[in-house]
Formats: C-alpha cells, structure tokens, sequence
C-alpha cells in the first residue's frame, strides 16, 4: 500500500498498533505509518495460540531489513488466532496492514479497555 | 569477450578434475605407511572436495573478486561507529616479520619471550589508555570482549554472593551489548534518551535496583556525543552496586584526553580493529581486549601474560599464568590472534601517546567540520542534525524531512553514494532516530575527501528535486545493481553445490 492511511473503523494505540473490535473479541495489527517505518517486513514470530497478553506490552517481534521490533498490544486478551499465513508471505504486513495483514485475533480480558485508545483523527494528529 | 555468467562462476564451478596449481616434489625420505602415522579413525573416508584449478585461474579468480570490493584503500569510507581509518602499510611489514609470523602456537614461552613481551607491553599500553590497570588480550572481537565483560560481572557478583538478574543498556546501544547480555543469562532492560541526546538520569534512576548487575555503556554514545552525565550515571550505577562497563566502540574520541577507568568504569572493551588500525575483515581474525578494575582482576580469563624479575642479573623473563582460581576461564584456544597484536602495538608505539591524542582531535575535528559543511544550505533542509550539539568522532543526521519533500529515503541516498565513488555511511541506526544517518569521517581523511562528500550529499538532494527516480533505482555503476534485500532475508539461498 503506497499511500498512507488510517481507516475509520479501527481504534489506534500510540506504538502504532491498531485494534478492530467487534464485541468481546478484536483484531490487531500494526498501522500504515508502523509498516513504512519499517520497511520491507522479512519475518513475523508467530506468538503461542492461548498466550495471555497485556495491554502497553510487547506480545511478538517482527523483523524488517532494518531492524528487529517490538509489537506491543493495543488490549489485553487472550489470543484465539494467529495470521500463520505471514509465515510464508511477511511482506502482506506491508501490502495490506489493515486487512491480509493482520497479526492476531484476541478474545478480551476487558473490553472497556478499549476507551483508553485512539481514533483514527486522533492517531493521525500523532504523527504529524 | 567473457559472458557475464562465466565472470561470476565460483572456485567450484571453475574446477575440472586433474587440474593443479601445485605439484610436489619427490618424496626424499622413506615413505612410511599412512597406518604407522595416524590411526584410520582418526583419518577421513575420502578426499576432501577441494576446486581442481591451475594457479593462473586462481590468481585471476580472487583478482576479480577483489576488484569487487569497496574498501579503505579504494575510497572513502564513513561508516559511523566503525571506524573506517586507514591502516598503515608499514604494520602489515612488521606483522609479516619471521620472528611474528612464523611463530608456532604451541612454541614453549621460554622460546617465546619476544612475543609474550610485546603481549605484555600492549597489555600495559592499552591499560594506561583504559585507565584500569589489568588487561586480557584473549576476547577475539569486540563482541566477544563485551561477553568477557559480563561473565566478569556475573563473576564478580557471585564471588560476593550476590544473585542479580538484570543489565541496563540504553535504548540507543549497538545490538551487541542486548545480545550480550541475553546470552550471558541475564535480562535486558532498556533506559531511555533525553533531548540532548544523553541517557535519561531519571529513568536510569528508576531502572537501577538492587537486582541490576551492570550497565554498559558507551561514551561517547551511539549518537556521537559526549555522555553529559556520566559523573552522576556512575554514582547511580555504583549506589546500587552493579559494574560499569565500557563499550570501547567510539574509544576514537577521546584517547589521550580522557579515561573511562577516571570516569569510574570497571571494564572497558577495546576494538583494535576500530582505533588501533587492525583491518576490518569479513569476521577475523579479530581482537576485542579488555580492561579491569582491580576489584574485577581475579576473575581475568586465563592464561594471563606475567612478566617475572629476572633472577642473577638478567632480564626480566614473560610466562603464561594458568594459576588463577576464580578466573571465568579460557576463551578461546591458544593466546589469541598476535599478528592483530602486532599491528596495534606498532599503531601505538608509532604515534606514542601525544599522537594518540591528535587522532582523537582530529578525529573529533574532521566530524565536526563535515556536520558544519553539510548543515549549509541545500542539505542541512532535508538532512537536518539529530542533536543540535557540537559532537565527537561521528554524527547523526535524519532523512525524514528529506523523504517527505522529495521522495527519497536514506537508502537510496546511501544507494546513489555508491555510484560517486563513496562508501555510504551507517543508515537506519541508530534506531532512536528516524530515517538516521550516521557518519564517520574518522582522523585518515583530508579536507579535499570532506568537502567532496558534502558537495556529493548536495548533488544528490539537487539531482533527486528534478527526479526522485535516480536515486530510488540506484546504484548504476557497481559490479552488482540493487540488491533485493528483502527477498534475500525472506528466501535466502544458503547453499552452493561443490
């Protein structure tokens, strides 16, 4: 995706994560600005299906030509799904963030959670 | 004329059966069966599957590929933080001497005695320049001088009984030192950067706990400024008890001026391929001595170089002490690479210590007149300085306003470097800076090479205003285009069949 953007739909954290929530579970991945920074992604550690993880804390690693970073998770939850179709094909992260490119599916610990993050206005004003 | 393909064939694929660079000569003592000297299972099944080539395909083969690289002594090279000075041909003659190069690793230290002094005088030379007193030369990288110095820390705590789990090393260190420490057994924990580029003292403040065992650092740090604070970092470090150490990665800024051992640092790490002129290989052989406090000597690893009085009148003699109790242990096999240790003592005794110091200032110069030359009008726009701060060996610039007024990042200006002639600078590190650009100029390079790279920075952003395109598919004038790096890291091709 070569131009940047930042759907309506989704709620933002501020380590350029995005969450879609639909009820008590979500989806997350990382943000059009997140992947340009990144560069051209080589490899995404798939995290352990049923692995708690915590809000504001890194939850996997991806690895771009430029470096290694953190991926830190916008809720809290338990991880009931995993994109294992990154394992073969990283650079979807870069091509499509919001949608094939999505990292995991969480079931959440505290859907209120949710309140505390951005929307999409909000996150753009962020970067600039 | 030769097809591309046959240009880039390996000493494999040259290879035909029978072919020989070397014939040798008739055996003149009696021939003796293989079994008689070394037992069959000590002995490999079959031949090795070494190239079958004539001599001339050898030469012409790595004559090309050496026609292929970029190196010190084919152009400028300012890869920020590691030291791209140019080694002096003389050490190369001193390092080749038989006495140096002759010498057999096994040879008893009796009849090693030239080889263990200069060992010993490098040890002391280095020692002054740390300002710690007890120096090891076996770490053979500067990684492996950085692992050294945390099973030092490890062992000096656990001497005192003290279990501690946690190093702190700053959010800008190299890779190394996280890497270090994972592999050592301890946790990592990150402290942050202020705006003027130092470590954060109130998150070091909050970081530093009873569990920590050290931090390392770097000084000047990875952004190539003098570390403001490092009289209070050391009162936190030591308040809580945990080791200092010193990443001897940027030393090239203040040797002769300052000591880390003065600024309270238990153990430094030295790169002698960095700032004391040893060539930069692909990997080695390499040497990454370290420097102790006296509280941290017993732990040194061993052997270690001693130098004994002599007894009835004569010298004084040099021996291996195994006899150290709570050292970590060997390092590595036999006493380390010595034709590295030659250079370096050569480097050292060559310029003594009032030339070390002008290394250092006009290290610190030459990278202080590049960041004015290229803060001027037409670059200082698109590549503004990370820190608004007069800096010491090397400098940080970001590409970010560069990428958003004219469409190229900073490694198709690091690509398009390439085709002026120029190595390009260290790019997207270090991480705390977007789009970063770090530059060495280091103390080997003329005003002339200076000025020419700020005018080819200015060339570039002048060229990529009317087309962006130049840049983006750069390079054009190297033996390879752009690689696709991406691909390279996500299917790499690892294997070549022999």
């Amino acid at each position: 995706m070569a131009e940047a953007s930042y759907p309506d739909d989704l709620l933002y954290h501020s380590e350029h994560d995005w969450a879609r929530v639909d009820g008590d579970t979500a989806t997350f991945g990382i943000t059009w600005y997140a992947q340009d920074a990144l560069g051209e992604v080589v490899f995404f550690e798939a995290p352990k299906l049923g692995a708690q993880i915590v809000k504001d804390e890194s939850y996997t690693e991806v690895e771009s030509v430029k470096a290694v970073s953190d991926v830190i998770a916008p809720l809290s939850g338990e991880i009931i799904e995993v994109n294992t179709a990154l394992g073969d094909q990283p650079e979807t992260i870069n091509e499509d963030p919001y949608g094939e490119g999505w990292l995991i599916k969480v079931k959440l610990a505290d859907p209120s959670e949710a309140e505390s993050l951005m929307d999409a206005a909000a996150y753009q004003a962020t970067l600039a | 004329m030769m097809r591309a393909s046959d240009d880039r064939l390996t000493i494999y694929e040259r290879s035909r059966p029978g072919r020989r660079a070397f014939v040798a000569p008739l055996l003149d003592v009696p021939e003796r069966a293989l079994d008689e000297l070394l037992p069959p299972e000590l002995r490999r099944s079959e031949a090795p599957r070494l190239p079958e080539v004539a001599e001339p395909e050898i030469v012409r083969h790595y004559n090309r590929l050496s026609r292929r690289n970029f190196d010190l002594d084919t152009g400028f090279y300012p890869l920020g933080s590691c030291t791209m000075k140019y080694n002096p041909k003389l050490h190369e003659r001193v390092a080749g001497l038989p006495g140096h190069a002759r010498l057999h690793p096994l040879q008893d230290p009796s009849r090693a005695q030239g080889a263990l002094e200069l060992m010993w005088k490098l040890q002391q030379s280095l020692g002054e320049i740390a300002g710690l007193p007890h120096v090891s030369l076996q770490p053979s990288a500067g990684s492996h001088g950085e692992l050294a110095g945390v099973l030092l820390t490890r062992a000096y705590h656990e001497d005192h009984g003290d279990r501690r789990t946690k190093v702190l090393t700053p959010d800008n260190a190299h890779g190394t030192n996280p890497a270090t420490v994972t592999m050592a057994g301890y946790e990592v924990v990150k402290v942050g950067t202020d705006e003027r580029g130092n470590v954060d003292l109130d998150d070091l403040r909050a970081k530093a706990t009873e569990d920590v065992a050290c931090l390392m650092l770097t000084n000047p740090s990875t952004v190539g400024l003098f570390e403001q604070g490092i009289e209070e970092i050391e009162r936190i470090v030591h308040g809580v008890g945990a080791t200092l150490y010193y990443d001897g990665a940027n030393l090239n800024a203040i040797m002769g001026i300052c000591r880390p051992g003065d600024m309270g640092f238990d153990i430094v790490h030295f790169n002698l391929h960095k700032s004391f002129t040893q060539p930069h290989g692909g990997g080695g052989p390499g040497a990454g001595p370290i420097a102790v406090a006296e509280r941290i000597e017993p732990y040194l690893p061993r052997p270690q170089v001693i130098v004994r009085e002599g007894t009835n009148g004569s010298g004084p003699r040099y021996d291996l002490d195994y006899d150290r109790p709570k050292s970590i242990g060997r390092l590595r096999g036999f006493q380390g690479n010595y034709g590295v240790f030659v250079r370096s003592y050569a480097y050292i005794r060559s310029l003594g210590a009032a030339g070390l110091r002008e290394v250092s200032e006009v290290a610190v110069l030459n990278a202080n007149y590049l960041l004015a030359r290229l803060q001027r009008e037409g670059v200082a726009e698109y590549l503004p300085a990370a820190y608004d701060r007069i800096c010491k060996h090397e400098f940080v610039l970001s590409g970010t306003p560069m990428k958003r007024a004219l469409g190229i990042k900073t490694l198709d200006l690091a690509k398009r470097l390439l085709d002026f002639g120029v190595h390009p600078p260290t790019v997207y590190f270090p991480l705390i800076v977007d789009e970063a650009l770090l530059i060495e100029p280091t103390e080997t390079e003329t005003k002339e090479t200076l000025d020419r790279f700020a005018d080819i920075v200015a060339e570039i952003l002048r060229e990529a205003a009317e087309d962006p395109e130049l840049a983006r598919n750069a390079p054009y004038a190297t033996p390879v285009r752009r690689l696709d790096e991406a691909q390279a890291a996500r299917h790499p091709v690892v294997r070549q069949a022999m």
